[in-house]
């Protein structure tokens, strides 16, 4: 699109702008600007998107693998307390009694991955065993062997939950992320373009207009310069006009003493 | 409580919990509330629901450790927790072994891995 007087490219100073024209191609300006915004802020959330829903993929699949082993463990650890059981008897009552201080506890740490950040779980020991007179009758080689699978099954759970937690979050993560991905797409890009597409309409108007009017006064002018000049003509002829002394015309100069 | 350390939480029957006590996760708090729950056969729903609701609500308890064949019984408080903390993780139980089908976690990702699940 260009000016149609002239069919120069329409830019910011034309000579056919008008004082408001500039504040139509300052709108234009800035529309432009914020549709390269949002079109960078859309590919940078898909990019995000993308690498958080790739974590995603990973942490499942390596939690049904965990789950699976997990399986194996708790069943192992069942079957030593059923041997433990045996030999020791009930122990059950009295280890349920003791209960005093956890000596296995859990601290939550951040881990960050695309600016998300996951809480994830580490496990650490404190204090002493409690149970550690529990086995002393009988069974104690049975009780150790069993205090030590469930240990193992403790730490491998720990690993589980961190998994958990990070799929949850990543979860959550990737929902909102998306929801703005499409807000951007299908909301506020036509909204700019739209924008855009009819600030362009004004301008062309505009500069149609402009052109409009320069031609009606070319016009009017060209009737009255007509109109003169006719004037002219008719007070020449009728003789009342003097012509005023023509420099280039003049034939005896009286200042020239020597011709 | 030590500072930022927080505790597992068990909900299962008799051995579970005593196979996790001597394991080293038992504590009881300032009020002697433990932080674990042996669920036998008259226990009822209400019961479970409720200390499961308490430790969600306690901000000491990091994981809670839930049998299977229980949480298919609360299941609906399980769904309707979706905090990444505490993690709630379903473990089987002598009688009742691992089903990968009924877990809430893997339920929420049913579309994506299905080939794997039935590995």
């Amino acid at each position: 699109m260009g000016c149609w007087c002239c069919r120069q490219w329409l830019n910011p100073v034309h000579h056919n702008a008008g004082p408001d024209q500039f504040v139509f191609v300052l709108a234009q300006t800035i529309m432009k600007a914020r549709l390269k915004g949002a079109q960078t802020g859309r590919n940078l959330l898909k990019k995000k998107s993308d690498a958080l829903t790739l974590r995603f993929r990973q942490i499942l699949k390596k939690i049904i693998e965990t789950k699976m082993l997990m399986g194996e463990v708790m069943r192992e650890a069942a079957f030593s307390l059923a041997e433990a059981k045996f030999t020791a008897g009930d122990f059950s009552t009295t280890v349920i009694q003791n209960v005093n201080k956890a000596q296995v506890k859990i601290r939550a740490k951040k881990d960050n991955v695309a600016g998300v950040t996951l809480p994830v779980f580490e496990h650490y020991h404190e204090g002493t065993d409690s149970y550690e007179l529990t086995g002393l009758a009988r069974g104690g080689e049975q009780l150790a062997k069993l205090k030590r699978n469930y240990a193992k099954a403790v730490e491998l759970l720990v690993e589980l939950a961190s998994l958990q937690t990070s799929f949850v979050t990543l979860d959550e993560a990737i929902k909102i992320t998306n929801r703005r991905v499409n807000a951007i797409e299908h909301v506020i890009i036509p909204r700019i373009e739209r924008t855009l597409a009819y600030i362009i309409t004004e301008l062309d108007e505009r500069e149609r207009e402009e052109f409009y009017r320069l031609k009606k006064i070319q016009e009017k002018k060209k009737i009255l310069k007509e109109k003169s000049e006719k004037d002219l003509e008719q007070r020449r002829a009728a003789g009342e006009v003097m012509e005023p002394a023509n420099l280039l015309a003049e034939e005896k100069d009286e200042d020239l003493l020597f011709e | 409580m030590a500072g930022r350390g927080k505790l597992i939480a068990v909900i299962g029957d008799e051995d579970t919990v005593t196979g996790f006590l001597l394991g080293g996760i038992g504590e009881l708090n300032k009020n002697r509330h433990p932080n674990f729950l042996v669920v036998e056969k008259d226990t009822t729903i209400t019961e479970i629901e409720d200390t499961f609701r308490q430790f969600l609500s306690r901000d000491d308890v990091g994981i809670i450790l839930i049998n299977q064949y229980i949480a298919e019984m609360v299941r609906h408080a399980l769904d309707a927790h979706q905090r990444s903390i505490p993690a709630v993780l379903e473990i089987p139980s002598k009688e009742h072994p691992y089903d990968a089908a009924k877990d809430s976690i893997l339920r929420r990702a049913r579309g994506m891995f299905t080939a794997e699940d039935l590995r």
